[in-house]
C-alpha cells in the first residue's frame, strides 16, 4: 500500500476494541458472576447420589445388553396397548374438540358478555396450567386406573389447546358477515352457523388433526402414571426389567409417532 | 321473465356436488364407525364413568382446604425443579448447536452428516421427556441427574430443530462475501452465520426454558427429582390437602416462569 | 496481471453462459464490463474468485493458475482478490469495524477472529482506509444503520483490507442513487491508482463506464464482442451489445446479432 494523504499518520496506533455485547460493565460482569455463583450453588445443593450414579455405566451396559435385540414376541400385548392408546386419543380428541367449540365461543371477547368471557378464559387457563401427567395422576386417583382416566386427561388437554387457538380465531373473524346475517334477521344460532362457523371451520379441522396427533403422543405418556394405553404397557415392562420388550415398545412408539405426524401434516396441508 | 323463473325452479341446488357429498359421507361414516368401535372395544367399566363426576367432586372436597404445613419442603422441591430446568437448558445448548449445524442443509458438511443430524433430532423429539426420564432413572437411579439428562435429551431435538431452521433461513449474501475474503469454514460461520442467528437463538432458548420448567414438574413422578417426587409421595399417603398446596405452588411457578420469559424476550429482542 | 483464456461456464446441463472468454487485464487499469442482463457478467466475475466453478478454461492471477485450486490454496488465492457486491453483502448485525476487519479473515487465526483481537496493523489499516473513504467515525455503528452509499464504502474498504492484487466489483453502484453512485465510482477509480490495483467493474451505466474507467469490455451471450477505450466505445458498439435485446425470442435469433457484432 502506498502512502496516501498526510492526514493518515495520527490515525496509526489508534486502538479499537469490539464494543461489548452488554454495554454496562456492571451488568456484564454481574451477569457473569451470577452465572458462576449459580452453577456453584446448584452443584453444591442438588442432591446428587454419586455412589449410585457411579454404578450407572455398568447398569447402562446391562440395560442395553438386555434390550438387544428388541423382543417383539408378545405382539398381542403390544397390539392391545397401542389399540387402547389410539382409542383414548381418538375419543378424547372427539370429545375435546366438540367441547372446545362452546368454550371457545365463550372465551371470545367479541361474542361473549364479560362474565361468560371470564368463565371461558378461566376454563381454558385451568386446563392449560397443568402438565397432562399431573392431571392424569389426579384422575387416576379419582376414577381409578385404566383408560377412563386417560380419556378425561386428554379431553382437558385438548380443550386447553384447541379452545385457546379457536377463541383467538373467533376474535379475528370478519364482523361484517355477522352483521349481514343479523340484518337478514337471523337469530343467534343461525348467525353462528352461517357467519361464524364457516370462518372458523378450516382452522377447526386443522386443529383437530393436530390435536389427534398430540393426543396420540400424550396418550403414551399419561399411561406411565396408570391412565391406560401403551404407556402402561411400557411402564410395566420397565418395572419387570423386561428391557428387550420395553425397547421394542419404544421403537414402535417412535415409529407410530412419526407416521401420525406425517399423516396429520399431510391432511393439514390438504385442508389449508 | 316468466320463462326464466320456470327455468330457475327446474334447476335444483345443493350445497355440495355429488362427489363432494360422497367424500363427506364416507368421512362421517368412517368417523362414526371408529367411534362405535372405540366405545365398544375399549376396556372401560361403564358404571365408573357415570360415577366419575361424584368421584372427582369427592377428591376435590378432600383437597380442601390446602395445608401449608410442609411449605419449606415444597419450596425446596420447587427450587430443585427450577434448577433441573435451568441446568439442563444450559447444558443442552452445547449439544444442540453442533447438531443443528450438521442438520441444516446449507451448513452440513455432507449427506451423511445431514442424516446423522436429522436422526439425532428425530429420535430426541419423538421420545417424551417422561420416557427419557424412565430410562435414565433405570440407569443412574432416582434423583436429579436422571431428570437433568431426560430434559436435556428431549430439548436437544427441540432447540436443534428450530436452530437448524433458523440457519437454513439466513441471508446467503454475507456468507458469500466472507467466502470471497478467503476465510476458512469456521471463520465464515463465525462472521457470516453466527450474527444472523443470534436473535433466533435467544428466543428459542428462552422458549425452551419455559417449557422445561413445566416438564420438570412431572419428572418426579417417575423418580427423576423435583416437585413431582413430593407430589407422588403425598398422593401415595393420601395427604390430599398437601397435594392441593403443591398444585397451587406449581401453578404459581408456571405463571412466574411465563412472566419471566415474556420479560426476557422483550429485553433481548 | 489477470489472464483469462477460453473460459467456459455452464450451469448444470444448460447451454453455456460463458462461451470461451479471453481477457487480459494489466497494471492498474480500471476495466468496466458491460452487457445486457443475462450476458454473463456476474458469472465471469464470480469465476475469477471461484464463487462459481468454471467449467473449463484457465484464469491466472500474476502467473498463478486459479481454476484448479482447492482448500487452503483456494483460500489463499481468494484473499488476494477483493470483491465488492451489488447488495453490499455486509453482516448487518455486526459493527462497521467488524465488517471491515472481516476482510482480514483470511489472514488472522480462528482465535483472533473469535475474540475480535485483530493485530494492531490491521486496525491501523482499517482506520486509515475508513478515513480515506470518510466512514471512520462510524466504526462502532451497526452496519444496518448506515445509508446505502455508506454501506458500499464499507464494502469497498472490506475488500481493500484483504490487500488484494485485484479488485472485482459486481454492479457496485446499482443499488445507489445517481449522485452516490458517482461518488463510489470516483472512489474506485482513485483508489485503483493510489494502490496501483487493477479493477474489474460490472456496470450497467454506460456513461459512468465511459467517464470513470480506462477500458471497456462488452459481453453478449457469453462472448466478448467489444474491447477498447472509452473513446472507441461508440454507438455501433452500443448497438452490438444491447441492440435487439427487447426481442424476447432469444432462442432462434440468438446467433445472428452476435455474428454481426463480431465485425468491428
Ligand atoms: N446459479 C445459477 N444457476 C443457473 N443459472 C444461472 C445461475 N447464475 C446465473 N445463471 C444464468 O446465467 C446467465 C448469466 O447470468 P449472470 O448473472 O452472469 O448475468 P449478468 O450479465 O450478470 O446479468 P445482470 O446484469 O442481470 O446481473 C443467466 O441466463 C442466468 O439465468
Ligand atoms: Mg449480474
Amino acid at each position: 500500500m502506498k502512502e496516501t494523504k498526510s492526514g493518515a499518520d495520527p490515525l496509526t496506533g489508534q486502538k479499537w476494541k469490539k464494543p461489548p455485547f452488554i454495554a454496562s460493565p456492571w451488568l456484564r460482569y454481574g451477569l457473569l458472576v451470577a452465572v458462576v455463583v449459580y452453577l456453584y450453588w446448584t452443584f453444591n445443593t442438588l442432591p446428587f447420589n454419586w455412589d449410585r450414579i457411579a454404578e450407572g455405566l455398568p447398569r447402562a451396559a446391562r440395560i442395553f445388553g438386555g434390550a438387544f435385540p428388541p423382543s417383539f414376541e408378545r405382539g398381542e400385548l403390544m397390539w392391545t396397548g397401542f389399540k387402547e392408546s389410539f382409542q383414548i386419543a381418538f375419543l378424547a380428541t372427539l370429545l375435546g374438540v366438540i367441547l372446545s367449540i362452546p368454550i371457545a365461543l365463550m372465551a371470545a371477547k367479541n361474542l361473549a358478555p364479560l362474565p361468560i368471557y371470564l368463565l371461558g378464559r378461566g376454563l381454558i387457563i385451568l386446563s392449560r396450567s397443568f402438565h397432562p401427567v399431573i392431571v392424569a395422576i389426579l384422575f387416576v386417583a379419582a376414577v381409578g386406573f385404566g383408560p377412563l382416566a386417560g380419556i378425561l386427561t386428554l379431553i382437558l388437554y385438548s380443550i386447553g389447546f384447541v379452545a385457546k387457538l379457536l377463541a383467538e380465531k373467533v376474535e379475528e373473524i370478519d364482523w361484517g358477515q355477522m352483521e349481514a346475517m343479523r340484518a337478514a334477521g337471523a337469530g343467534f344460532f343461525k348467525t353462528l352457523i352461517y357467519a361464524v362457523f364457516p370462518q372458523i371451520l378450516p382452522r377447526q379441522i386443522g386443529l383437530s388433526m393436530y390435536q389427534l396427533d398430540s393426543n396420540l403422543r400424550a396418550s403414551a405418556v399419561v399411561g406411565i402414571v396408570g391412565a391406560g394405553g401403551i404407556g402402561s404397557t411400557l411402564m410395566n415392562a420397565f418395572g419387570r426389567y423386561d428391557y428387550d420388550f420395553a425397547f421394542a415398545i419404544l421403537i414402535l412408539i417412535v415409529g407410530v409417532i412419526l407416521v401420525s405426524e406425517g399423516i396429520s401434516g399431510w391432511v393439514r396441508k390438504k385442508i389449508w | 321473465m316468466v320463462e326464466q323463473t320456470a327455468e330457475l325452479t327446474a334447476r335444483p341446488w345443493t350445497r355440495y356436488s355429488r362427489k363432494e357429498r360422497w367424500i363427506r359421507f364416507a368421512i362421517y361414516f368412517v368417523t362414526l364407525f371408529a367411534v362405535v368401535w372405540a366405545i365398544r372395544d375399549i376396556d372401560i367399566f361403564w358404571p365408573w364413568v357415570w360415577d366419575a363426576p361424584t368421584q372427582i367432586q369427592n377428591l376435590g372436597s378432600r383437597m380442601w382446604p390446602p395445608e401449608f404445613e410442609a411449605w419449606s419442603a415444597i419450596l425446596n422441591a420447587m427450587l430443585e425443579t427450577v434448577h433441573i430446568a435451568t441446568l439442563s437448558t444450559m447444558l443442552t445448548i452445547f449439544i444442540a448447536l453442533p447438531v443443528s449445524y450438521i442438520a441444516a442443509q446449507n451448513t452440513t458438511p455432507n449427506r451423511l452428516t445431514l442424516w446423522i443430524g436429522r436422526f439425532i433430532l428425530v429420535s430426541s423429539r419423538s421420545v417424551n421427556t417422561i420416557i427419557w426420564a424412565l430410562l435414565f432413572v433405570a440407569i443412574f437411579g432416582p434423583g436429579v441427574l436422571a431428570g437433568i439428562l431426560a430434559v436435556m435429551f428431549r430439548s436437544v431435538g427441540f432447540i436443534g430443530k428450530l436452530m437448524g431452521e433458523a440457519i437454513e433461513e439466513i441471508d446467503r449474501r454475507p456468507v458469500e462475501a466472507m467466502e470471497a475474503t478467503g476465510a476458512s469454514r469456521m471463520k465464515v460461520v463465525l462472521f457470516g452465520i453466527v450474527p444472523q442467528v443470534m436473535p433466533a437463538f435467544f428466543a428459542i432458548v428462552i422458549l425452551r426454558w419455559d417449557i422445561n420448567i413445566r416438564e420438570s414438574t412431572v419428572l418426579g413422578l417417575v423418580g427423576a427429582g423435583g416437585i413431582g417426587v413430593l407430589l407422588q409421595g403425598s398422593i401415595d399417603t393420601f395427604a390430599w390437602q398437601t397435594v392441593a398446596t403443591i398444585l397451587l405452588a406449581i401453578i404459581g411457578l408456571v405463571l412466574l416462569g411465563e412472566a419471566l420469559t415474556s420479560m426476557l424476550r422483550k429485553k433481548v429482542l | 496481471m489477470l489472464e483469462i483464456s477460453n473460459l467456459v461456464k455452464r450451469y448444470g446441463s444448460d447451454a453455456p453462459v460463458l462461451k470461451g472468454l479471453d481477457l487480459v487485464v494489466e497494471g492498474n487499469t480500471v476495466v468496466s464490463v458491460v452487457g445486457a442482463s443475462g450476458a454473463g457478467k456476474s458469472t465471469m466475475l464470480r469465476c475469477i474468485n471461484r464463487l462459481v466453478e468454471p467449467t473449463s478454461g484457465s484464469i491466472q492471477l500474476n502467473g498463478r493458475e486459479l481454476v484448479n485450486l482447492r482448500g487452503a490454496n483456494l483460500r489463499h488465492a481468494r484473499r488476494k482478490i477483493g470483491m465488492v457486491f451489488q447488495g453490499f453483502n455486509l453482516i448487518d448485525r455486526l459493527t462497521v469495524m467488524e465488517n471491515v476487519l472481516a476482510g482480514r479473515l483470511g489472514y488472522v487465526s480462528l482465535y483472533q477472529a473469535m475474540t475480535r483481537k485483530f493485530p494492531q496493523t490491521d486496525i491501523d489499516r482499517a482506520f486509515h482506509l475508513m478515513d480515506r473513504v470518510g466512514i471512520a467515525h462510524y466504526a462502532n455503528k451497526r452496519a444496518d444503520e448506515l445509508s446505502g452509499g455508506e454501506r458500499q464504502r464499507v464494502g469497498v474498504v472490506r475488500a481493500l483490507m484483504q490487500e488484494p492484487e485485484i479488485l472485482l466489483a459486481d454492479e457496485p453502484t446499482a443499488s445507489l442513487d445517481p449522485k452516490t453512485s458517482e461518488q463510489i465510482m470516483v472512489l474506485l477509480q482513485s483508489l485503483a491508482s493510489e494502490l496501483s490495483l487493477p479493477v474489474l467493474i460490472n456496470i450497467h451505466n454506460v456513461s459512468q463506464a465511459r467517464t470513470y474507467t480506462d477500458r471497456i469490455v462488452g459481453l453478449r451471450n457469453g462472448q466478448m464482442i467489444f474491447d477498447g477505450t472509452p473513446g472507441e466505445f461508440n454507438q455501433e458498439a452500443l448497438d452490438a451489445i444491447y441492440g435487439g435485446i427487447e426481442a424476447p425470442d432469444e432462442t432462434g435469433g440468438e446467433e445472428q446479432p452476435t455474428e454481426e457484432a463480431q465485425t468491428p
